[in-house]
């Protein structure tokens, strides 16, 4: 009988400390303020399931070092909790990794790496709030690993964009096998995606971020 | 390759452009933006609103990087925050102006912001 939940949802806890009651010192090398002419903060979630590559494109793209809370997964945890036999239900966090880039004078976008599984659901709402859209990473090797997040993204009314990771060992798909076997709607931008490789990791954000601007245009008629 | 479920569910009309155009909470969001008021802190502050005053000397940080920095959860930020605020230590602003969004320039310059860091 499984005591913890299993090592691939990567829960950060048990076994770490509630960090709640600490308050460490911040070194002040450590502070990057906002730039004194940020007025518009824009984020944009990055998900997709448990070591597809969420952290590496957020850190690829981060001007400063990407940092992290640690949520506490309050309801869902009792609900998961039951069926893994965990007790101790305090202790169950994740942690949201986040980064930061300033474009242009005013405009800071901030990239949320958001876990996408359906135990996360009651910390998606929080963490959604406001944001522009999300890209969904997709690894070809373990497609359906990616259905959970997909509900997820879509009964958040969040727009996305599917950006395929490149893993060596992947399979090949046509791009109509991928869009029918993911549900895409046919104006859902598919691109592949190195998150190693900043260019491409931005130009997979340039893709969700284009197809904000064209899903605009038709309210606009 | 299995496919997904299909069935689509309704997207809630709140949420249609994206979350963006919501009105604000009273409450502070992640990527609301505190700024210190400057000025030396009064005596007997509770060590963790002056640990957050002292991230804020000298500039502006969100919620979101304020509770990473000090290592507390977004609620206790929050909260602290808030109390800063009541004693007009601390000020705090929407991480976009309401009346901004929803907004196809902006969307234009995050792209081209984004086009820009491309090497
Ligand atoms: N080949 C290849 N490897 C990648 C890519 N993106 C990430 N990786 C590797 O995949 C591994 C997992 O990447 P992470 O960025 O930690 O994945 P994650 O989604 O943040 O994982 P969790 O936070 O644990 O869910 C790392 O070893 C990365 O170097 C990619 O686009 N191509
Ligand atoms: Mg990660």
């Amino acid at each position: 009988m499984a005591s913890a939940p299993s090592s691939s949802d990567r829960m950060h806890s048990p076994g770490v400390p509630p960090s709640a009651t600490t308050s460490a010192p911040v070194a002040p090398e450590e502070v990057n303020h906002l730039p004194d002419s940020a007025r518009e903060l824009v984020k944009i979630l990055v998900t997709g399931p448990f070591g597809v590559g969420k952290t590496t494109l957020i850190d690829s793209v981060s001007e400063i070092r990407p940092l992290h809370t640690e949520e506490h997964l309050t309801e869902v945890s009792a609900r998961v909790d039951d069926l893994a036999g965990v007790r101790d239900k305090s202790t169950t966090t994740v942690a949201i990794d986040f980064g930061r880039v300033s474009l242009g004078d005013s405009v800071v976008l901030y990239l949320f790496g958001t876990p996408g599984q359906e135990r996360f659901r009651p910390l998606w709402d929080d963490i959604a709030y406001g944001a522009l859209g999300a890209l969904v990473l997709v690894d070809t090797r373990r497609i359906d690993a990616s259905f959970d997040v997909l509900g997820l993204v879509e009964e958040s009314g969040l727009p996305y964009a599917v950006a395929l990771n490149t893993f060596p060992d992947a399979k090949q798909y046509t791009e109509e096998q991928l869009r029918r076997s993911l549900d895409l709607e046919p104006d859902t931008p598919l691109v592949t995606c190195d998150a190693r490789d900043t260019n491409s990791s931005v130009d997979s954000l340039l893709s969700l971020v284009q197809h904000l601007i064209d899903r605009m245009a038709p309210e606009a008629q | 390759m299995t496919g997904r479920r299909s069935g689509r569910p309704l997207v809630p009309a709140y949420l249609s452009t994206g979350g963006v155009a919501r009105p604000s909470r009273n409450s502070l969001e992640r990527l609301s933006v505190l700024t210190g008021a400057g000025g030396p802190p009064p005596a007997g502050l509770p060590s963790a609103q002056a640990a957050l005053l002292g991230l804020l000397d000298g500039g502006s940080l969100t919620v979101m990087e304020s509770a990473a920095l000090l290592r507390l959860p977004v609620s206790a930020v929050r909260v602290l925050a808030a109390a800063l605020i009541d004693q007009g230590l601390v000020s705090a602003r929407p991480p976009v102006p309401p009346a901004a969004l929803p907004d196809r320039d902006l969307l234009k310059r995050v792209a081209d912001g984004l086009r820009a860091l491309k090497l």
